[in-house]
């Protein structure tokens, strides 16, 4: 394995905030990892999930990625612009330097591959909400990233949709991709699935879908270890009182 | 209270029976006011779309500026253009004072503030919530900027319409650059000036009703274009702010 992403003693402060929104994380991403961010509200989820994508200005620490990786990033309420569903999925093509008639054939393809090949041409903004992060994911997949970031992707959804949206980041991290869109990946990529970095609230989703586990606290890594880890109270304890408590407090 | 629904009266005969003189008035206060809006757009919205995603040093200073000409009085605006025009100012050879482009050109000055004021506004709104999500698909301080902007059309017709409200409505500055001159440079507002102050109440009251049905109907037709948006897309954050 050979990591894609990797943060060394990263330091982030939010505007003029009082406390770090990130103190001295340190995270190395393997190629088709999939990462689990947990933790409470305001404990950093969000703010690494940015600092990964490169839109954060960081204080202290360093970046790294993998040369020519690609990276998306999947927000918890996509913001959809005001046109089709399908120009939605293309213009961010075209903005990457498509030709225009291009970025439209790869978005139908997207559009497809989320199940929303019939809603092309309908207004973004009149679908449900778990269309709209299906239509969120076909965007970042016509990109074809090699590191998936998604931040809470499925928390504003009802259960069904979650579902739906929760299968659809199964698919892909199990590399699910036409062949001829299969990424061109640095190493093995589509052998092992891609690399999926994401945040939740919802232990049964971590549970699903995440290979590690990385539980923050104000800013800090409290914990990282394997899932089976994670969800076994008495191994965890040994890491992390931290993470005991918290995994106590949420488990149903 | 007599003498005032008698000159509403009047007024309104005056109206319907289509006086030349009127008319002509009204269409010269539309002609100057829309070419104004027009040109201000052009400059204004593009400027402010970028002004509300760009960040530089000095940006602050500089949307403190704009946001105090978007409440300038027009006359300060009519005697800036007015030396500026004089037979010895800077443009004085373009020989335009008392003329329509002079007229064209205070009103432009007066209204670009607020047009690059407003848009920047609306822009700077989505932006802040979204503009993360843009930069995360690719998109630059341009992309974003001409991006957001189409997409708050809607807002930003309001915009335009505030702008022209704005012109059509303001007296000071083409009264000074435009002189008020009969058949040439006389507006809705100067006339209204004139009139009232010559006791012609009738006139001014007529071309208060018109000014007064201008406004009205640009409303209407922004609500009717607001509906239409909704309807296709969705509503408009920025706009709910805005209306």
């Amino acid at each position: 394995m050979s990591p894609c992403l990797a943060l060394d003693d990263v330091h982030v402060r939010l505007g003029r905030a009082a406390q770090a929104a990130l103190s001295g994380v340190t995270l190395r991403v393997q190629v088709g990892e999939r990462v689990a961010l947990v933790g409470a509200n305001g404990s950093g989820k969000s703010t690494l999930l940015r600092v990964l994508m490169g839109l954060l200005p960081v204080q202290q620490g360093q970046i790294w990625r993998a040369p020519d990786l690609r990276v998306a990033l999947v927000f918890q309420q996509p913001y959809l612009l005001r046109m089709s569903a399908l120009h939605n999925v293309a213009l961010a093509l075209w903005w990457q330097g498509r030709p225009w008639r291009q970025a439209c054939e790869r978005a139908q393809q997207a559009l497809h591959a989320v199940g929303l090949g019939g809603c092309a041409h309908r207004p973004a903004r009149t679908l449900s909400g778990g269309q709209q992060q299906r239509l969120a994911l076909a965007r970042a997949w016509a990109q074809q990233p090699h590191v998936w970031l998604l931040d809470e992707p499925t928390a504003s959804l009802d259960p069904h949709a979650s579902a739906e949206v929760e299968a659809l980041i199964r698919a892909f991290a199990a590399g699910a991709a036409p062949a001829d869109l299969a990424p061109a990946a640095p190493g093995q990529q589509a052998a092992q699935g891609r690399t999926l970095v994401f945040s939740s609230h919802h232990l049964g989703q971590v549970r699903r879908l995440a290979s590690r586990v990385v539980y923050l606290e104000a800013g800090r890594i409290r914990a990282d270890v394997p899932v089976d880890v994670f969800f076994d109270a008495q191994r965890l304890g040994q890491h992390s009182r931290e993470a005991l408590a918290f995994l106590q407090a949420e488990m149903p | 209270m007599g003498a005032l629904t008698e000159s509403v009266g009047i007024a309104w005969q005056w109206l319907w029976s289509g006086d030349a003189r009127l008319w002509q008035i009204v269409g010269r206060s539309l002609a100057v006011s829309a070419s104004a809006c027009a040109l201000a757009c052009l400059i204004g919205l593009p400027l402010g779309a970028w002004l509300g995603v760009a960040r530089f040093r000095g940006r602050a200073v500089v949307v403190i500026g704009i946001n105090t000409l978007m409440a300038v009085p027009s006359v300060v605006v009519g005697l800036v253009v007015y030396l500026l025009l004089s037979r010895s100012g800077p443009l004085g050879f373009l020989g335009w004072l008392f003329s329509f482009p002079a007229m064209v050109l205070a009103q432009t000055l007066l209204v670009l503030p607020l047009v690059v004021g407003l848009a920047r506004q609306v822009v700077q709104e989505v932006e802040q919530r979204h503009g993360e999500q843009l930069r995360a698909l690719g998109a630059g301080v341009g992309t974003r900027a001409v991006w957001l902007a189409w997409d708050e059309r809607v807002a930003l017709l309001m915009v335009v319409i505030a702008a022209f409200a704005r012109a059509v409505a303001e007296v000071g500055a083409v009264m000074i650059v435009g002189g008020n001159i009969e058949g040439h440079t006389r507006v809705m507002t100067t006339a209204i000036a004139l009139e009232t102050s010559k006791g012609d109440l009738p006139l001014a009251l007529g071309l208060g009703l018109v000014l007064l049905v201008v406004v009205l109907g640009l409303h209407a037709l922004v609500a009717l274009l607001r509906q239409a948006s909704q309807r296709w897309a969705g509503p408009s954050a920025a706009w709910e702010r805005l209306a």
